[in-house]
C-alpha cells in the first residue's frame, strides 16, 4: 500500500503563501514527479508529505489515514535528499541499519536486511567504509539502500540526483527506475529537470508559484499542455512562442510551435527568418533564428544540416502541431480550427 | 631564499610573542623555587639561585592541597558537564528550530557576560546564605553553570550550525526521537565540538577566582581560594605564593597540553572548511 492523498493542503511562512489549496491523489505503486522552477513549492510539498514541515491547514492522508499530525518517522515514508544526508560518523553498514535500529528489530534480522539491501545496491564491499571514503554515486545508493530496508510505503525523493555530474546522473536515473519497477511501491520525486521528470513519471505534476499547474502523464502534458507554463517548461528545447500583436477573431494571443516540429521548406511557409547560431550536436542542430519582428526561434533539424549562419529561411508547421494560447495564457487550440483562421487577421503582424 | 628568509623572521617573532605570553608562567614556577630572600630581591636572578623545594614542603604542610585540588576538580569539571547537558538541547533548537527571536535570544544570553559580576554580587550572596549554599561545593558548581553557560550555548550553536540540516531530518524520518536524533546523530558529528567546549569551560571554571573567593571558606575553596590564602596579612610570602600558584595551574597545564590538538581544532571550527 502507498496511496498518499492531499486535500486542501497549504503552507504559509508568516504572510507568504508558498503553497495555495492543493488537492492531489497519488496512486498506489506510483512514480509521481514534482517539477518545476525553483521556488515554486514543490519540495516544500514534498516535506509537508514527509512531515518534516508541518502543514498550515487541509489533510495529508497516507493509506486512506489522516497524517497531517503525526511526526515523520510514524508516517511510514522514507525520504532520500539532495544532499544524500548521510550520518557521516556511521559505516556504510550502520547507516543503511539506522531505521531497523530505531525501530528495534532483532539484530540477526537487521544484519540480513542490509546485506540484502546492499547486494541489490552493489554495496556489499564497501559496508565498512565510512561515508567519506565513497564516491557520489555510492553514496547516493547509500541513502537509497536506507530508504529501501524500512519497506517503507512510499519513497520520498528531492532532487536526488542534482549534485551528481552529467553521466552519473544518466545511470542513477535507469537505477531508480529500475527500483521503481522492481519494488513496485509508490515513489514521490521532486525535481527541476523536465528531462528527470519526463524519462522516469508515470504521472508527473507541473508546479508554479505553489499551485499545480497540471497533473498528467508526461506524454499528455508534452501533447495537451494546459497553458502556455506547463507547454514551455515540458519539452526540450523549449516550445517557441509566437505573439500576435493585433486581436483576431479567435482569441489567440500566442501561437505556440516546438523546436522540433518546425520544417525548414523551399517554398514560403508560416514566416521567414535569419539564421543566428546553429548548435551542432552530431545527431541534430539546433538553429537559433530571428524574425522580421525579433521574435527569436529554436528550429531543431538533422545533424548534418547545410544551413549555416547568416541564411534566411522559410519556416512551416503542420497544421495539427501548433498550438494557440489566449491572452490569459490557456491552450484554447481546440477552439481553433486553422491557422489561416488565426493569421488571416494577423498575418502581417508576424510577418512584421 | 626570500620564502625561507621570511619564514625565519616569522618563526622568531612567533615565538618571541609566544615566549613574552608564557614569560609570567615561567617567573612563577622559578619563583618558586626560590627562597622568601631571593624572590623579593631587587636584582633578581633567572637561572643562578640555591633551587630549593622548601616552599613546596612548606604549602604542603601548612594547606591541604589536594583537598583544594579535588574541590577544583568537582567545580570545573561538575558545572561544566551540567552546564552541557543544559546547553545541548538549548544550542540545538537555536540553531535547528530557529524563529525569529532566536538572535535576540542568543544576544540577551551573550549580554550576561558583558554584566560585571560585582553587579550582581550582593543580591546572589544573600541567596546562597538564605539557602545554605556559602562554602559549599554545589554552590560553586551552581554558579559556576549559570557564569558559562552563556559561553557554552554559544560555542556549542556555532558547531551545530556548520551541521546539514539534511542529517538530523534524514533521523527523524527514520524514525528517531528528538533525544535519539541528539544522541545518536547530533552529539557524535559534533563531537570535536563539543569536546573543545567542555575542555574551554574546564580552563575558565577552573581559573575562575571572583565567586570562588567570595562564596567559600574552607571546605569547598578550589585551588584559586588556596592561593589567595597565600597573600595575608602577615604579608606577601611570595616564593610559598608561586609554588601554591605553580601547583594550582599545574593541573590545567598539563591537560591543556595533551588537548591542545583538540583546542585549536574546536576554536577555529567553521573558520576554515
Amino acid at each position: 500500500m502507498g496511496s498518499i492523498t492531499l486535500k486542501q493542503v497549504t503552507k504559509s511562512f508568516g504572510d507568504v503563501n508558498v503553497i495555495k489549496p492543493i488537492d492531489l491523489s497519488i496512486r498506489n505503486g506510483e512514480f509521481m514527479v514534482f517539477v518545476g522552477p525553483s521556488g515554486c513549492g514543490k519540495s516544500t510539498l514534498l516535506r509537508m508529505i514527509s512531515g518534516l514541515e508541518d502543514t498550515t491547514s487541509g489533510n495529508i492522508e497516507i493509506d486512506g489515514e489522516d497524517a497531517t499530525e503525526l511526526p515523520p518517522g510514524k508516517r511510514g515514508l522514507a525520504m532520500v535528499f539532495q544532499s544524500y544526508a548521510l550520518y557521516p560518523h556511521m559505516s556504510v553498514e550502520n547507516n543503511i541499519a539506522f531505521p531497523l535500529k530505531r525501530a528495534k528489530l532483532p539484530p540477526e534480522v537487521i544484519k540480513q536486511k542490509v546485506t540484502d539491501a546492499a547486494t541489490k545496491l552493489n554495496l556489499i564491499d564497501y559496508l565498512d567504509r565510512k561515508p567519506s571514503q565513497l564516491s557520489g554515486g555510492q553514496r547516493q545508493r547509500v541513502a537509497i539502500g536506507r530508504a529501501i530496508v524500512r519497506q517503507p510505503s512510499a519513497f520520498l525523493f528531492d532532487e536526488p540526483l542534482s549534485n551528481l555530474d552529467a553521466s552519473l546522473r544518466v545511470n542513477m536515473r535507469l537505477e531508480i527506475s529500475e527500483l521503481h519497477k522492481s519494488l513496485n511501491t509508490t515513489m514521490v520525486y521532486v525535481t527541476h529537470d523536465q528531462v528527470e521528470a519526463m524519462t522516469m513519471a508515470d504521472r508527473i505534476a507541473v508546479f508554479n508559484k505553489g499551485v499545480i499547474e497540471q497533473v498528467g502523464s508526461p506524454i499528455e502534458l508534452y501533447q495537451q499542455p494546459v497553458n502556455k507554463f506547463v507547454a514551455g517548461f515540458i519539452g526540450s528545447p523549449k516550445m517557441n512562442f509566437i505573439e500576435l500583436n493585433t486581436a483576431n477573431t479567435s482569441n489567440v494571443a500566442t501561437i505556440g510551435a516546438r523546436p522540433e516540429h518546425i520544417m525548414v521548406t523551399e517554398d514560403s511557409g508560416l514566416w521567414q527568418g535569419k539564421v543566428g547560431v546553429v548548435e551542432h550536436l552530431g545527431s541534430e542542430s539546433f538553429l537559433h533564428i530571428t524574425l522580421a519582428d525579433g521574435t527569436s526561434l529554436t528550429v531543431k533539424v538533422d545533424g548534418d544540416t547545410a544551413i549555416k549562419y547568416g541564411d534566411v529561411v522559410n519556416l512551416n508547421v503542420a497544421e495539427d502541431k501548433l498550438f494557440y494560447f489566449d491572452a490569459a495564457g490557456l491552450n484554447i487550440s481546440d477552439s481553433v480550427s486553422s491557422i489561416a483562421q488565426v493569421l488571416g487577421t494577423s498575418k502581417q503582424a508576424v510577418e512584421g | 631564499m626570500q620564502k625561507t628568509q621570511s619564514k625565519i623572521i616569522y618563526s622568531v617573532l612567533a615565538w618571541s610573542i609566544a615566549f613574552l605570553i608564557f614569560f609570567p608562567i615561567l617567573w612563577t614556577v622559578l619563583t618558586s623555587f626560590k627562597t622568601e630572600a631571593e624572590a623579593i630581591s631587587s636584582s633578581p636572578s633567572l637561572f643562578m639561585f640555591d633551587w630549593t623545594l622548601v616552599n613546596y614542603e612548606d604549602v604542603l604542610s601548612r594547606s591541604p592541597y589536594f583537598l583544594h585540588f579535588t574541590n577544583s576538580i568537582i567545580i570545573a569539571v561538575g558545572s561544566s558537564l551540567i552546564g552541557l547537558l543544559i546547553a545541548i538541547p538549548a544550542a540545538w533548537s537555536m540553531a535547528f528550530a530557529q524563529t525569529d527571536k532566536t538572535k535576540h535570544l542568543l544576544m540577551w544570553m551573550l549580554s550576561t557576560k558583558m554584566l560585571p559580576p560585582v553587579g550582581v554580587l550582593i543580591p546572589i550572596y544573600l541567596i546562597f546564605r538564605d539557602f545554605g549554599l556559602l562554602d559549599t561545593r554545589l554552590g560553586l558548581v551552581i554558579v559556576m553553570t549559570l557564569i558559562n553557560l552563556p559561553i557554552i550555548v554559544w560555542m556549542l550553536f556555532t558547531y551545530f550550525k556548520e551541521i546539514p540540516k539534511d542529517i538530523l531530518e534524514s533521523a527523524r524520518v527514520d524514525g528517531a526521537s528528538l533525544g535519539q536524533e541528539i544522541v545518536y546523530v547530533l552529539m557524535p558529528i559534533a563531537l570535536p565540538g563539543i569536546a573543545s567546549t567542555l575542555l574551554l569551560n574546564i580552563i575558565l571554571a577552573w581559573n575562575e577566582a571572583f565567586w570562588t573567593l567570595i562564596l567559600t571558606a574552607a571546605d569547598s575553596a578550589p585551588l584559586t581560594a588556596f592561593i589567595a590564602s597565600y597573600s595575608s596579612p602577615e604579608g606577601l610570602f611570595y616564593a610559598k605564593l608561586s609554588a601554591a600558584s605553580a601547583m594550582a595551574i599545574a593541573p590545567i597545564l598539563v591537560m591543556g597540553w595533551f588537548s591542545q590538538k583538540q583546542l585549536v581544532r574546536g576554536l577555529s571550527f567553521g573558520a576554515v572548511k
